[in-house]
């Protein structure tokens, strides 16, 4: 049945910046916020913009986000007509391809979407923390009649460098991109969310598939195409929230601004919720002994210690004694008793022993390779630490590299 | 697991001494734990037992219960065989639409009873929160050969002014029940039935019957009472917490049992989970200025004020200032700068501007009425 529009959903990253978060998983399916997982965002913002046919395309470890996933009836996902189902790469006859790049996956998709026969579609990537109602960027390209359009968001100049920036005229008609520009010309930052006409997009994706030298990528070919041929293209500003969580920097980040008397980033919004494959446990409990301040703290979660500016997901337990300040604790996690956990993500099911010592000062003498954390010590998923280790600030820890309790001085 | 029986719920029992808590919702949909209603708990029960068809008898202000249970999608109980099955009262010849007590509400169900092809039927009522494993209950019945199998636990509060539907079973050392006593004024023993028994579908709809032809109506009173010696109905012990609803002091003072532990780890033993229905809310928030101390605390809570010995429901909001001690807030409640409540049950959606007190005792637990505004 003919849908008016078909979003496609970019999972694929394997999020090698997120480190041992993401070695057994996508980055979408990484947790976020108390209870979510990254995906939740650009789902939800789907179901409450009206969107209902979802393709998700994996290839990076695809189990947990399958079995998250499921049927899609956390999401309302379920449908008869349309919902959400996962694209993995496939073979076929002669051939068997892995997602070559961004615009690859669409066009080894093309049938999913053929079969929906839809004007539009909306590509998103999966590893964005927003609230958008997309409807809204749908009416702007239609109004302005292009071929494709772009959301935008204007970013600090000092920053602009680091982002694919928009070049636009007056009537917000792109008339250049530029992706990282030492010079920028502008500061509106492309977010990663485009609305093509279906038709157009084919044309060119065939096009780009055929030239063995394209990356077959959306920011590297298929805009800079588009704009060659002097299609119409229009960049939808954007304002409100928006991060990229690719980084352990800004997934801490942006745990942290859902934080404080009026938070950067409010989730309780009733007119636009965020949805997701809810836990079945019973509330959380504080205990007479525990302090909380600042926090967020998601149903199943057990605090007998003092929790300040931390979010703690949903099944973690934070022990009698413990400090955990500035931190992420991460759903089914345990900080043992006078433990002190802080700027931290304590990966999930991951059991920090009693009086063990996270992110304490690196002492005299000791190597810490913190090129992807930086001062937040990460502590990835299943890990055991034993009781009294002392793990210095900036260090990853993963189950399979397990922490070495350090020499006493 | 259970793979021969269905399970029948009856909701339409007697709720006055609950007083506010029921003005517009039956028993079994009282709110409960900070985030569940009682149903949640025999339902939760049955399907972790592997049971996979249920029906509901409702009868009351059933709308609220319709709402919360919806198609069953927690539960895994939207199925294409089997599922849930809400049976609220109809009018036909020979039915009047209101029951005068269990009998007359589970014949009025004698449709989906003759329909559902298990052998085993577990009926149960709706007032006992309990997290129970029904298999070793159903094994028992099986290798002992009972007639019916009813579980029950201990409950040394004897309490004779109270007239609460209390069924004792007074047990043999095999554990056969030789007699039973409803309400006594002093009971002769603890052992308290728990409203959950097992039996063939076909005893049952024997005992429906030849009830229905006397012109009796209540199925404790007038058929497991004058059974008891020529059925072997047998006992089947629970050890775990149990909370009946039956009275506001009692709903009170259950609510503050789960603040212990021990409690709690019988009630969400995380191998057998209580469903419910999921709202979908934000991990609740504590600003700099929240000071929280021995309390259940739900997703979707705001919390910028003290709160101590409590228990908050989904989507609650604390003000700045405010302190509420030795409480129970319900969903979506809103408690004002600078209130204080001691001892109160807020109902769902309820309003306490600033500045208020409220105070009430233990054996006297202030309610305020849904939607209220103080």
């Amino acid at each position: 049945m003919k849908k008016r529009i078909v979003v496609m959903l970019l999972a694929g990253g394997q999020g090698s910046r997120l480190g041992v978060l993401t070695s057994h998983m996508a980055k979408p399916a990484v947790p976020f916020g108390g209870k979510y997982r990254i995906i939740d965002f650009p789902l939800s913002n789907c179901v409450n913009s009206g969107f209902d046919t979802v393709g998700v395309l994996t290839q990076y470890r695809p189990l947990a986000l399958n079995s998250y996933l499921g049927t899609g009836q956390h999401w309302d996902l379920d449908r008869n007509n349309g919902g959400v189902f996962v694209l993995p790469p496939y073979m076929t006859e002669g051939d068997a391809r892995w997602y070559s790049g961004t615009a690859n996956a669409i066009w080894q998709n093309r049938e999913f979407v053929d079969q929906y026969d839809p004007d539009y579609v909306l590509i998103l990537s999966g590893d964005h923390i927003y609230k958008m109602d997309y409807a809204r960027m749908l009416d702007f390209h239609r109004r302005k009649g292009a071929a494709a359009t772009i959301a935008v968001i204007s970013v600090p100049w000092e920053e602009a460098h680091r982002f694919g920036i928009m070049n636009t005229d007056v009537n917000a008609f792109i008339t250049g991109f530029e992706e990282k520009p030492k010079e920028p010309k502008s500061n509106l930052a492309s977010m990663g969310i485009y609305i093509f006409d279906w038709k157009k997009l084919r044309a060119y994706m065939e096009a780009d598939d055929a030239d063995p030298a394209s990356e077959n990528d959306f920011g590297k070919n298929i805009i800079p195409a588009m704009l060659n041929n002097k299609e119409v293209m229009a960049a939808y500003p954007f304002e409100g929230y928006w991060r990229d969580v690719g980084t352990i920097q800004s997934l801490w980040e942006a745990n942290m601004d859902l934080l404080g008397q009026k938070p950067v980033l409010d989730l309780n919004d009733d007119s636009w919720r965020i949805y997701t494959r809810n836990p079945v446990m019973a509330p959380h409990y504080v205990s007479e002994s525990a302090k909380v301040v600042n926090a967020l703290v998601a149903e199943g979660a057990v605090v007998e210690g003092t929790v300040e500016n931390s979010v703690i997901f949903c099944g973690a337990h934070v022990g009698k004694g413990a400090v955990v300040k500035d931190s992420i604790i991460f759903p089914g996690a345990v900080v043992g008793k006078s433990a002190s956990v802080d700027k931290a993500i304590v990966g999930e099911n991951t059991q920090v022993g009693d009086f063990a010592i996270v992110g304490g000062p690196v002492r005299p003498g000791e190597k810490v390779n913190n090129k992807l954390t930086g001062d937040i010590t990460l502590i990835g998923n299943d890990v055991v630490l034993p009781n009294c280790a002392y793990v210095p600030k900036g260090t990853v820890v993963n189950a399979e590299n397990p922490h070495q309790p350090a020499k006493e001085a | 697991m259970i793979d021969n029986a269905f399970g029948l719920i009856y909701t339409g029992e007697q709720s006055g001494r609950l007083k506010d808590l029921t003005l517009s919702r039956s028993v079994a949909a009282v709110p409960f734990g900070g985030r569940y209603r009682a149903i949640d708990f025999i339902l939760s029960d049955m399907v972790n037992a592997g049971i996979t068809s249920v029906g509901l008898i409702t009868e009351k202000n059933y709308s609220s219960l319709m709402d919360h249970l919806g198609a069953g999608k927690e539960w895994d109980l939207h199925r294409k065989r089997d599922g849930l099955f809400l049976l609220p009262p109809f009018l036909t010849n020979e039915n009047a639409g209101v029951f005068r007590g269990t009998v007359d509400a589970i014949r009025s169900v004698s449709d989906f009873i003759r329909r559902t092809p298990n052998e085993y039927v577990i009926l149960a009522g709706s007032r006992a929160i309990l997290n129970v494993d029904l298999v070793p209950m159903m094994e028992q019945h099986l290798s002992t050969g009972a007639d019916i199998t009813i579980l029950y636990a201990e409950d040394g509060t004897l309490q004779p002014e109270e007239h609460s539907p209390d069924l004792r079973l007074i047990l043999d050392e095999t554990g056969r029940v030789t007699e039973m006593e409803l309400d006594a004024y002093r009971p002769r023993s603890v052992n308290r039935s728990c409203d959950v028994m097992i039996m063939t579908k076909a005893l049952l709809e024997y005992l429906l019957e030849e009830a229905y032809t006397h012109g009796e109506y209540d199925f404790h009173r007038d058929v497991l009472l004058k059974k008891c010696q020529t059925l072997m109905i047998m006992g089947h012990k629970y050890e775990g917490f149990v909370a009946r609803l039956e009275s506001v002091e009692g709903y009170f003072a259950n609510s503050m049992a789960l603040l212990n532990p021990d409690v709690r780890k019988d009630l969400f033993d995380p191998r057998h989970p209580i469903y419910t229905k999921v709202k979908d809310e934000v991990a609740a928030r504590y600003s700099v200025s929240a000071v929280v101390k021995n309390s259940l605390v739900a997703d979707g809570c705001v919390i910028e004020g003290d709160v101590e010995n409590s228990i908050l429901f989904r989507g609650v909001t604390v003000k700045p200032g405010a302190h509420i001690i030795n409480s129970i807030v319900m969903q979506g409640a809103e408690v004002g700068e600078n209130v204080l409540l001691d001892h109160v049950i807020l109902d769902k959606g309820v309003k306490i501007l600033p500045g208020r007190t409220l105070q009430g005792y233990d054996s006297f637990p202030i309610v305020i009425r849904k939607n209220q505004t103080v």
